[in-house]
C-alpha cells in the first residue's frame, strides 16, 4: 500500500499522521516528544516506532512531508509607516504566514529601534511602508538603516512598489533580502498572500536548518511550512473546497495550545445586516490572530490575569477550588497532566475562556451612532454573526469529552453586545487531530485534501 | 504627468455619504487620484490616509453641524505627522443653521484651512481651485 506520512514537529509533540493514498484514509497517528535541544530526529523516530507498531502490513511512503512549530516556531519583526495601516498590514500579513510576531515597528526607525532588531532573536524582518506609489521615504530610510546596522536577518520587502529599486540598490550584497508585492498597495486594499508565500519560502529554504533540524531534513522530504500556516491551509481547503471539490462554505478555527491560542476565519465578514458603515482596515479572507496570552500552561497566569476570577467562575462547575493556586501549578508545570474530574474541568474552564476572549479578540466590534433619526452604526473588523462553523483543534479540546461545551464559549452573549462574535454556529471538531496534517496534504493533492477533511472534521 | 492625489472623506460622526460619492466621481473624473475614506471619518484617518499614500490635498466634508468642533486641531496634527505643506479643504454644511458665511469662513481659515466653502458650492469650483493650487494646467 502507497502512504504518504505527515509530520508536524510541535513545540511539545512530534505528531506522525501516515495516509492511505488511495483508499484517502488515516491509517493511523501517533506522537512522542519533540527532541529539539538534541536532535529532533529522535522523537520522530520514537514516533515512528510506536507508529509501525500499530500499523499491520507493510506500507511504501511515497511522500513525507513535514510542518513545525518546534524551537519557537517563525518569529518575524514586522516594520510599517502608519501603526494603524501598513504596520498592522505587515503584521497581519506575517501571522497569515504561520509567524510569532515579535514586535511590530512604525515610522522612521531610529538608532536604538535597530540595536534591539539586531539584538533581538527574530527569524525574519518584514519590511513595509507606503502604498504603491505613496510614501517612499519611510521605507528607504528604515532600509538604509538596516544596510547601515549590517543586520543579517532576511528582510522581506513589500512596501510601496516605487521605492524598490531604491532598496534594491541600497540592500546590494550586503543585506539578504526578497522583494514581493506590497501588502497594501492602496489605502482601501490589503494584500497579504505574496509575502506570506514569499515568508514560508524563506521558511523552508532557510530557517528549518538553523534549529536542530539539518539531520532530520535528509531522511524526510521538506519541512514546508509553520504549524499554523499548514493549519490555515487546511482550513481554507476545507471552507472554499479546491478545483473539483466543493468546500463546506464560512468557517472559524478556534485552536487552543499550550502558549497560545489561534483563532483562523475564513469568511469575508461583511455586514449581516443593512445601516451599517464599515472603518478601519479591511480584513484578510482568510485572517489569523494568535492569542500570546491564552493558553493552558506556559500562559497559565495570564489567562489568570486576562479572565480573572469571576469568569472562570462562570465557566468552573466545582467551585471549592483554590483557583489562583491551579493556575500558578499549570504554569510552573507545563507538562502537567490533568487526570481526575475536578482538574479536568478546570482545564475546561480554562479553555471555555481562552475561547471566548480569543473570538472577542478576532471578531469584529459594531458601535453604535446615535441621531434623532434613530440609530446608525458603524463596525470595525468582521461580521461573525452569522457564521455557520466553528471548527476546534489542539489538545484540550480534542481530548475533551466535552468539546461542544468549550466551542461554546465563543459564541455571542449579551455580556459584550457589541461584539460580532457568531451566535448560531454548528460546531465541528478535529477528532482525528490532522488538520496540519491536511495542510500539507494541499500542497500535493488539494482535492483529495478537501475530500479527506469532510471525511474525518465530524459535526458535535 | 502622475496624477495629483487627493483624499477624500466625511469627518466625525456624520454619516452622509451622498456627496461624497458626487465628489468622488467627479474628482476622478477630472484626472485626480482619489482616495476615498468615507463617511464616519475621524481626522486621525485622514491623516494617516495622507501618509501612506503621500497626498498633494485633504477635502473634508461635514453636512449634519458638527463640523467647527470635528475639525478643530487638524492642521496642527497635520503638522506634526509630517504632512507641513499639504492643503486642507472643507466644504458641506459645516455649521450649524444660518451664520454669517464671512465670519463662518474666516473661523475656519483661522484654523488652518486654506479652502472654505459654503453649502450647495458646486464639485466643479472645488476642482478649479484645486487645480489652480497644485498648478495643474491643461
Ligand atoms: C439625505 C439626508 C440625510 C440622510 C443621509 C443618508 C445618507 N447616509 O447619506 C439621513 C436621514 C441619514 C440624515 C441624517 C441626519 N441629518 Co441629514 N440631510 C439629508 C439631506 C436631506 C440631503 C443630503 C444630501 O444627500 N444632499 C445631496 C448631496 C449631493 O449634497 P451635499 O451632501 O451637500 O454635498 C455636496 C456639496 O455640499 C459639496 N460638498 C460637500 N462637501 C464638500 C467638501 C468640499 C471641499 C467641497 C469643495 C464641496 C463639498 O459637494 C457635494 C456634491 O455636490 C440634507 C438636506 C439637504 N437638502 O442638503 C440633510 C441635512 C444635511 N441633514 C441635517 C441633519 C441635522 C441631520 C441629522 C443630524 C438629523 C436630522 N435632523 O435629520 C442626521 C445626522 C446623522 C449623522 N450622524 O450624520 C441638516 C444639517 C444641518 C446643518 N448642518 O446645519 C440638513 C442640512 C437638513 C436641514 N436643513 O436641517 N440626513
Amino acid at each position: 500500500m502507497d502512504a504518504y506520512l505527515f509530520i508536524d514537529f510541535g513545540s511539545t509533540f512530534t505528531k506522525l499522521t501516515l495516509v492511505d493514498i488511495e483508499k484517502e484514509e488515516v491509517i493511523a497517528t501517533e506522537k512522542s516528544y519533540t527532541t529539539v535541544e538534541t536532535d529532533v530526529t529522535i522523537g520522530y523516530e520514537n514516533a515512528l516506532k510506536k507508529l509501525n507498531q500499530k500499523v499491520s502490513g507493510d506500507y511504501n511512503i511515497v511522500k513525507k512531508l513535514a510542518c513545525s512549530s518546534a524551537a519557537g516556531g517563525l518569529k518575524i519583526i514586522a516594520i510599517g509607516l502608519v501603526p494603524e495601516l501598513t504596520a498592522e498590514a505587515a503584521k497581519r500579513a506575517a501571522l497569515g504566514a504561520g509567524a510569532k510576531v515579535i514586535k511590530t515597528y512604525s515610522f522612521k526607525l531610529n538608532s536604538s529601534e535597530l540595536e534591539e532588531i539586531k539584538n533581538s532573536n527574530a527569524d525574519i524582518i518584514l519590511l513595509a511602508g507606503g502604498t504603491d506609489g505613496g510614501n517612499c521615504d519611510t521605507i528607504i530610510h528604515n532600509a538604509k538603516m538596516i544596510e547601515k546596522f549590517s543586520i543579517s536577518i532576511p528582510v522581506v520587502v513589500a512596501g510601496n512598489k516605487s521605492s524598490n529599486d531604491e532598496i534594491k540598490e541600497i540592500f546590494g550584497e550586503k543585506v539578504e533580502y526578497y522583494i514581493t508585492e506590497n501588502v497594501m498597495p492602496n489605502l482601501n486594499h490589503i494584500n497579504v498572500d505574496p509575502a506570506r508565500e514569499t515568508i514560508r519560502n524563506i521558511f523552508m529554504k532557510k530557517i528549518v536548518h538553523a534549529k536542530g533540524m539539518e539531520n532530520v531534513e535528509k531522511s524526510i522530504s521538506g519541512i514546508l511550512m509553520p504549524t499554523p500556516a499548514a493549519v490555515l491551509k487546511a482550513a481554507e481547503a476545507l471552507s472554499m473546497g479546491s478545483r473539483d471539490e466543493e468546500g463546506i462554505g464560512d468557517l472559524a478555527v478556534i485552536d487552543i495550545g499550550g502558549a497560545t491560542t489561534d483563532v483562523h476565519s475564513i469568511a469575508e465578514g461583511a455586514p449581516s445586516k443593512p445601516g451599517v458603515v464599515l472603518r478601519g482596515l479591511e480584513e484578510p479572507f482568510a485572517k489569523r490572530t494568535v492569542e500570546g496570552d491564552l493558553g493552558m500552561r506556559y500562559s497559565a497566569m495570564s489567562v489568570f490575569e486576562a479572565a480573572g476570577i469571576k469568569k472562570m467562575k462562570k465557566y468552573l462547575k466545582y467551585d471549592d477550588l483554590d483557583i489562583e493556586a491551579e493556575f500558578k501549578n499549570r504554569y510552573t508545570n507545563t507538562s502537567y497532566v490533568a487526570d481526575d474530574e475536578k482538574e479536568i474541568d478546570f482545564d475546561e474552564a480554562m479553555a471555555k475562556v481562552c475561547a471566548d476572549i480569543s473570538m472577542k479578540r478576532h471578531a469584529g466590534v459594531v458601535e453604535a451612532i446615535y441621531s434623532p433619526m434613530g440609530m446608525m452604526y458603524a463596525q470595525e473588523g468582521k461580521d461573525l454573526m452569522e457564521l455557520p462553523y466553528i471548527l476546534g483543534t489542539g489538545g484540550v479540546i480534542v481530548n475533551s469529552k466535552n468539546p461542544k461545551e468549550i466551542l461554546q464559549a465563543a459564541v455571542f452573549t449579551m455580556e459584550d453586545p457589541t461584539s460580532l462574535k457568531p451566535r448560531r454556529p454548528k460546531f465541528l471538531l478535529d477528532k482525528n487531530y490532522i488538520l496540519s496534517a491536511m495542510g500539507l496534504l494541499t500542497t500535493i493533492d488539494p482535492n483529495m485534501a478537501v475530500r479527506m477533511l469532510k471525511k474525518y472534521i465530524v459535526e458535535i | 504627468m502622475e496624477k495629483k492625489k487627493v483624499v477624500l472623506g466625511v469627518i466625525g460622526s456624520d454619516c452622509h455619504a451622498v456627496g461624497n460619492k458626487i465628489l468622488d466621481y467627479s474628482l476622478t473624473d477630472a484626472g485626480f487620484e482619489v482616495i476615498n475614506i468615507g463617511v464616519l471619518s475621524p481626522q486621525e484617518d485622514f491623516i494617516n490616509a495622507a501618509i501612506e499614500t503621500n497626498a498633494d490635498a485633504i477635502l473634508v466634508s461635514s453636512l449634519y453641524g458638527h463640523g467647527e468642533i470635528d475639525c478643530r486641531g487638524m492642521r496642527e496634527k497635520c503638522e506634526e505627522a509630517g504632512l507641513k505643506d499639504i492643503l486642507l479643504y472643507v466644504g458641506g454644511n459645516i455649521v450649524v443653521g444660518k451664520q454669517d458665511w464671512n465670519e463662518v469662513k474666516q473661523r475656519f481659515l483661522d484654523m488652518g484651512f486654506d479652502r472654505v466653502y459654503p453649502p450647495g458650492t458646486p464639485v466643479e469650483e472645488g476642482i478649479r481651485d484645486l487645480k489652480e493650487d497644485l498648478n495643474i494646467t491643461e
